[in-house]
């Protein structure tokens, strides 16, 4: 039993793997990329401007996909979606040519289940993105990762739409 | 809503649920209100007496009535409402049994405020069968003025115990988390309060999220995470003093602390910077930390058994969270011990190392539910759509945990085999993680 959830776990640690290398390889023709999500930029305007009363951040690159520092994820799953692959690759290229720049990968959960259980689930997510920024030439010292699990919703509710607009992980450029 | 329709609403909720005299004697402590959503179907019909006074030195305390809420609280009792009393006893040498029990009560219960030379007061209660009218028992308790409040839940706690034979519990506090305002821009406050939700205090505020209190075994500290510097951090803070000690700010997570039986360690989970999350003990004074657990998965919410035997804890080794054993000073694997669902996650054990209550997905919702340890039968108790945090009181007869009315967190109370069931609202914002301290000096 244990050793099939070794398995699966290293089967889906292989198929993010892939889908970075996958999207690697078109990094360097952006317009190809998919369009972001419509429905989420209008669902969490709030929350697309991250830690806006962060002292600690700042406001970090701006661009098309730079200017997008939220990665959603699917229910019980810490796999980057699809549409939030592009996000995640264009700050990976940023980063990299600036290795003086540090950020905070802050992961959340949606409101179901035990508080400390998704305390796991949002590092879970958070450990994701950074696998990810760090298979794509961002260093280890650049990146810091938290877990604010349910605690910090992006949007109030209990409904399907609320908990995917606070399944995530936000990119926070730090000072 | 602005403060006078608040406090309308609250008069009027107060009013409708029968503690209307309370209103203006305490508004002060009432941030807390308690329904008794569902109690025993044949509770126990009592009368409580007003109490003889100690004017001025009880500063105006409804003594009978604090002792009258905690007994209703417990959903086993039924009280009469003074207005059908017929007269007004201090003593049981004034009670007349036989007219009392003609007004269908079984017990009487009569008291008097007792000022002794140092200042104090004794809080006397005398309790007469009215059924029998024999043997009547006399609950004291001497507290300073000021603390006369302590008194009269003591008091309940006597009178439960001589009538229902378990140790009463209303003389204990709950630590709780409160939430106001709306994301993403919240303010998080954890409070300590007396277990009816009067006398509130403060313990410390944030607007970073606060979460998972733990009260110390003796009951003098609190330890919680704080994300107060962005980053999680586990504190323990005596309560008395507000001395406040960060006790774990390590890479990564520093979460689920939990007291060991002794008050000498904390169970907790921590990550490091990879992000794989495993139960710690740390040495409070020493900080020397040893690891408990080794896996891929997530392992957390650990708690001790009562004698300090072995840890429980959620882990998702197996592909789902589920309640594991770990026999401490062993060699052993942490053994499974949760089978029914797909969900079972944040155990915490009775106080007799006996039960187990958890949060389990049972029919698409969170619910509350108790696992028997010697045979593993599960028993759901609540009944609602998103619950959590269960902690059982220290007489082990009920739990109190978080639940959800109309979109807003609020505490609940049920006895442990379900018939009973309370709600404590809060006057504003949203209250979570409750968490019930041990038994009282």
């Amino acid at each position: 039993m244990i050793k099939g959830v070794h398995m699966k776990k290293f089967v889906s640690i292989a198929l993010v793997l892939g889908s970075i290398v996958l999207l690697a390889s078109c990094g360097t023709k952006p317009e190809e990329q998919p369009p972001p999500p419509p429905a989420q930029t209008t669902d969490t305007s709030a929350a697309d401007t991250p830690s806006a009363t962060d002292e600690t951040a700042t406001q970090g690159p701006s661009g098309e996909l730079l200017s997008k520092r939220i990665v959603y994820f699917d229910y019980d799953s810490a796999e980057i979606r699809a549409d939030s692959q592009s996000v995640v690759a264009a700050h990976a290229r940023y980063l990299a040519t600036a290795p003086a720049q540090k950020v905070r990968l802050e992961g959340h959960a949606d409101e179901r289940g035990s508080r400390e259980y998704n305390i796991g689930l949002g590092e879970r997510r958070g450990q994701s993105v950074r696998r990810a920024l760090l298979l794509q030439g961002v260093a280890e010292v650049q990146l810091t990762t938290v877990s604010y699990g349910e605690e910090r919703p992006a949007v109030a509710g209990s409904d399907e739409q609320a908990y995917a607009a606070n399944r995530r992980v936000e990119i926070v450029y730090l000072k | 809503m602005n403060p006078r329709m608040k406090k309308l609403r609250t008069c009027l909720i107060l009013a409708t649920i029968g503690f209307a005299n309370s209103v203006l004697v305490t508004p002060a402590f009432a941030q807390l209100r308690l329904t008794i959503t569902s109690g025993v179907t044949d509770p126990i019909p009592i009368a409580i007496v007003p109490f003889a006074k100690a004017v001025p030195v009880d500063g105006g305390l409804d003594v009978a009535q604090v002792v009258e809420r905690d007994l209703q609280s417990s959903g086993r009792f039924k009280a009469m409402a003074r207005t059908d009393m017929v007269n007004t006893p201090t003593s049981a040498t004034e009670v007349d049994a036989a007219a009392w029990k003609q007004l269908r009560v079984d017990y009487v219960v009569v008291g008097r405020l007792v000022p002794l030379p140092d200042g104090q007061i004794r809080v006397e209660a005398d309790l007469v069968n009215a059924l029998t009218g024999l043997n009547p028992f006399t609950a004291k308790s001497t507290v300073p003025a000021a603390n006369l409040r302590k008194g009269a839940h003591r008091v309940a706690d006597m009178l439960y115990e001589k009538i229902i034979g378990v140790r009463g519990a209303f003389d204990t506090r709950i630590a709780y988390v409160s939430v106001d305002g709306k994301p993403p821009t919240q303010q998080y406050e954890l409070y300590v309060a007396d277990s009816d939700g009067a006398n509130r205090k403060v313990v410390m505020r944030s607007k970073l999220p606060i979460m998972s209190p733990a009260w110390s075994p003796d009951g003098e500290w609190l330890a919680y995470v704080s994300f107060e510097r962005r980053v999680s951090t586990v504190f323990v803070q005596q309560l008395r003093t507000a001395k406040k000690i960060a006790v774990s700010a390590r890479a990564g997570i520093n979460g689920a602390p939990v007291y060991s039986p002794d008050g000498k360690k904390l169970a907790l989970t921590l990550s490091g910077s990879n992000g794989n999350l495993d139960v710690y003990l740390l040495d409070l004074s020493t900080q020397q930390l040893s690891r408990l657990t080794e896996d891929q998965g997530i392992d957390t919410e650990a708690v001790f058994a009562p004698d300090g035997s072995a840890l429980y804890f959620t882990s998702d080794r197996s592909g789902s969270p589920q309640v594991y054993r770990l026999t401490l000073g062993s060699s052993e694997r942490p053994r499974r011990i949760t089978f029914s669902g797909s969900y079972n996650a944040r155990p915490r054990v009775s106080p007799d190392g006996k039960q187990l209550a958890l949060l389990t997905l049972v029919d698409g919702s969170y619910r509350i539910a108790v696992q028997d340890l010697s045979n593993g039968t599960v028993t759901v108790l609540s009944k609602g759509r998103q619950e959590e945090s269960p902690s059982f009181a220290p007489n082990g007869a009920m739990l109190i945990f978080a639940g959800r009315d109309r979109g807003q967190g609020v505490l609940q109370t049920v006895s442990v085999d379900g018939q009973i069931q309370a709600r404590l609202d809060a006057d504003a914002g949203e209250v979570r993680e409750p968490v019930w301290g041990p038994f009282q000096p």
